[in-house]
């Protein structure tokens, strides 16, 4: 009987600890709320599914646990029952893949006017890189890194001169633009994960990454990196600033280009 | 040779191979540790995988004490903690686990349950053993080799795993990490080679495939598997110690390390991801299958009824095999690959779920009408269903690619395979030593530990890994030395993670009293008998018990019937073993 009991209060105290317990997503600031909405749908259908099958367990260990001149029943198969379960099933995981293959199409198709933004990670540190007037980014390198040149811009490409380079700084970005964040990494694997935007992407040296994501709400928001990078992985923090389109431009004008980085490291400008 | 009955006893007969001649041992040495009978080899994994396993739960305290308490133990540094996290993950998920299902159960089982002398080629077979050793072995060296062991995460991901950035990159670590990995494949496939060969050709007279028990059909099925998946981990460490050891850039491409240029360039590291999970997904399914066949027979044995719709849990373990191999990169959802995998891997593998899910209705339809005692392994195995469909359940979060989007990383991705793949195949392997150590030892464990053991284990773990998923919704990532402070990280949940380490501690204490139980009862224990379940596989109805050298005395077993004669109606006992001969009509493979 007390298995009985245990198994009970198992499925009840899950359900209550899921609908009391202090901790649920933070608060979203991103556009991902359809993630928010087929996360639900699944925690709906696995809860219903858990209760379920626990309860029916209890029930069956009450009912039949061996007293004196029990029998068990003798059914090999029933293949009625057994087609109707896998079908039941099928029913109930079609319904949670479709929403979640939906929301990914989404996820990966890049709208047309998504601003592209540069995250660069290095062991432990992140930096970014903004798009200058042109509006395009300059490519680059982990060839070309060097200490004056932290994230390996080529200088023979024109389109990068006018980069905006923030090493080890905080991002800005305007409320309500959509921004197509490109992940690049010089050393080892790293991860660009802010809770509050859902989203989040490895980054691995030699390629370039990608996901978008429209801010949804101004505040400051904490950067972490979610694949393990070495000893400071804990430790590599940094800071996204979602601001109204005024605050942004000003931010926006205060930071270094990557001609002016190069002026005040003395570098020699570049042949062309 | 034994003469096949004919008429409607009806014994079909299957691979028929002559009874052979086994080996003899000629002294203590040959009988004891060079042994070649493969229930010495299966002890002999046991215990070694065992003895590992303790150093495993050991670490888990130690990280536990410092998420629970950061900064409060001097020597628990960030290298330490990786260290801990890596060795406990690697020897949990390998050297025991595996180990133990296949080395262990498997040797121990597999010619017993299918009416076989002993494996095939027990030669390999004692092998095996020696090179599993020496496995366990350099991977212990590493927490004495200059530098301490690895602390790149069990996955070893490149190009960390081999940078000064990463604890043992640069020193022994991950040298004899990958090292012994790969010696521990080459004794696998040994002993692997030998439980596929034996079961196809190693079978009595009688024991068709489709009367084998799910154990045999489990067991089976991960070895095919592992066989086929171990080698992509294989190729995976050899290019990397190459990459270590040669400066060859398989896994590597232009990195600037601290500031410096390496001399390395054109690699790729997410290869080196594809080939790990490649192995590493169905090796999730090489740990569940043998649960999944223990489990059934345990139910069915202890609830005195057969194992409801058995032709289907065999195509349901076949079909999840399969299906196994072309998952894989649902690990790497957010690693990074073309987006587009995401729509396949998402579909394959939410797929898996529907013949697992009818793997745990016939397990619970399988209690509807039985006659439940409620043994110790009975008891385990229902506290497997629980967490099984528990951890199940989450993997259908992480399994759909958007939705493991927020949660990929985080400690939610730590409870889940905690429950699916860690607690559950564990609470199997306890409630088949509680089943088995009978037949082992011929002694019954005992039932006050036991039950202190079981309740401890089952509720301590649900404590700890049920309320872990709720940190990774809020958002904790794992393998954090420590969370620090964190805008939306609330203080309540450092209040949960000191809960969780506490209630850690004392599962751990817990398994103490296993251990404890497992050597007082081999001299304490009551006498068991030969079949104290009154079960109905072969392996109860050997003439000694513990069974001798050759298992079967003089004669092989002849089957005349499926596993799972349970409660026959008509028949004077609730259970028919597999070589009474049919009599009532009882005579197909799997009454209709």
């Amino acid at each position: 009987m007390a298995v009985v009991l245990i198994l009970v209060m198992i499925v009840v105290g899950s359900v209550l600890f899921h609908v009391l317990s202090p901790w649920w997503w933070t608060p979203i600031a991103s556009n991902w709320n359809y993630i928010d909405s087929t996360l639900v749908i699944t925690f709906w259908i696995t809860g219903i599914v858990f209760v379920a099958v626990v309860s029916f367990m209890a029930y069956c260990v009450f009912r039949f646990r061996h007293r004196p001149g029990n029998r068990a029943a003798y059914e090999p198969e029933n293949r009625r029952l057994e087609v109707l379960l896998a079908g039941g099933t099928a029913v109930g995981v079609a319904a949670m893949l479709a929403p979640g293959l939906v929301v990914w199409n989404q996820f990966i198709t890049v709208p047309d006017d998504a601003v592209p933004v540069e995250v660069v990670s290095q062991q432990w540190l992140w930096s970014f890189r903004l798009p200058g007037a042109d509006g395009k980014l300059g490519r680059a390198e982990t060839r070309d890194v060097s200490p004056d040149n932290p994230l390996g811009l080529n200088k023979n490409d024109a389109s990068g001169l006018d980069d905006v380079i923030i090493e080890g700084g905080e991002l800005h970005l305007p409320i309500g633009k959509p921004v197509r964040i490109l992940l690049r990494s010089v050393d080892v694997l790293h991860d660009f994960y802010v809770p509050e935007f859902r989203a989040k992407m490895d980054m691995i040296p030699g390629m370039i990454t990608y996901f978008w994501f429209t801010p949804t709400r101004t505040g400051s928001f904490e950067i972490l990196c979610a694949e393990l990078c070495g000893i400071g992985h804990a430790q590599m923090r940094g800071t996204v600033v979602v601001d109204e389109a005024a605050d942004y431009q000003t931010w926006l004008g205060q930071q270094q280009t990557f001609t002016q980085l190069m002026a005040s490291s003395g570098e020699p400008p570049p042949a062309n | 040779m034994v003469e096949i009955p004919s008429g409607s006893a009806g014994a079909i007969p299957s691979a028929e191979v002559e009874d052979v001649e086994l080996y003899h041992p000629k002294s203590w040495w040959t009988k004891y540790v060079f042994s070649q009978d493969a229930k010495i080899i299966a002890v002999q994994y046991s215990v070694t995988a065992i003895s590992i396993g303790l150093v495993a739960l050991v670490l888990s305290w130690l990280m536990r004490l410092q998420l629970a308490f950061p900064g409060y133990f001097a020597f628990i540094d960030a290298d330490h903690y990786y260290q801990f996290i890596t060795m406990h993950g690697m020897i949990m998920v390998i050297y025991l686990l595996t180990a133990l299902f296949l080395g262990g159960f498997g040797n121990y089982l597999i010619p017993l349950m299918v009416g076989a002398r002993d494996m095939v080629f027990p030669y390999a077979n004692m092998l095996s053993y020696w090179i599993y050793l020496l496995a366990v072995l350099i991977l212990a060296a590493g927490f004495f080799a200059p530098g301490g062991p690895t602390g790149a995460g069990w996955t070893l991901y490149p190009p960390q795993a081999v940078l000064s950035g990463t604890p043992g990159g640069k020193d022994w670590g991950i040298l004899l990490m990958l090292t012994s990995l790969i010696v521990f494949i080459i004794g696998f496939t040994m002993g692997g080679l030998n439980y596929v060969v034996t079961v196809l050709q190693g079978r009595a007279r009688g024991m068709t495939l489709m009367r084998m028990p799910l154990t045999v059909w489990g067991i089976f099925t991960a070895t095919v598997m592992a066989l086929l998946a171990f080698p992509a981990l294989f190729v995976a460490c050899v290019m990397m110690l190459f990459d270590r050891l040669l400066g060859t850039s398989f896994f590597m491409p232009a990195i600037v390390e601290m500031g410096e240029q390496l001399q390395h360039g054109g690699g790729s590291p997410i290869l080196f991801q594809h080939l790990f999970w490649f192995f590493g997904h169905p090796e999730v399914y090489i740990v569940a299958l043998p649960a999944f066949g223990i489990v059934s027979d345990l139910i069915s044995t202890h609830a005195r009824k057969n194992i409801f719709g058995y032709r289907m849990m065999v195509w349901a373990i076949v079909i999840i095999g399969a299906l196994s191999f072309i998952v894989w990169a649902h690990h790497m959802y957010v690693s990074g690959m073309n987006p587009a995998f995401g729509f396949f891997f998402a579909t394959t593998t939410l797929i898996i779920a529907i013949p697992t899910a009818i793997k745990v209705y016939n397990w619970v339809l399988t209690l509807w009408r039985g006659d439940i005692h409620l043994t110790l392994p009975m008891l385990f195995a229902l506290a497997f269903i629980v967490t099984f469909v528990n951890g199940g359940l989450t993997g259908l979060f992480l399994g759909n690619v958007v939705v493991d989007v927020p949660l990929s990383d985080t400690m939610f991705v730590v409870a889940h395979f905690h429950m699916v793949m860690g607690v559950a195949p564990i609470l199997v392997i306890f409630g088949a030593i509680y089943h088995w150590y009978p037949k082992v030892t011929g002694r019954m464990l005992n039932e006050t530990l036991g039950q202190i053991h079981f309740w401890t284990t089952f509720l301590g773990t649900y404590a700890i890994f049920f309320p872990m998923h709720y940190l990774g919704l809020l958002g904790v990532p794992r393998r954090y030395f420590e969370m620090g402070e964190t805008a939306f990280v609330p203080p309540s949940a450092h209040t949960l993670n000191i809960f969780i380490t506490v209630m850690a501690l004392i599962v751990g204490a817990a398994q103490m009293v296993f251990l404890f139980n497992l050597v007082w009862s081999l001299f304490r224990g009551r006498e068991a008998g030969g079949n104290p379940w009154r079960a109905t596989t072969l392996e109860w109805q050997t003439p000694q018990t513990p069974p001798a050298h050759g298992n079967w005395g003089k004669e092989l077993p002849v089957v005349y019937r499926w596993a799972y004669d349970y409660s026959v109606p008509g028949a004077a006992e609730d259970f028919i073993p597999q070589t009474v001969p049919a009599s009532g009509g009882v005579t197909r493979e799997v009454p209709a």
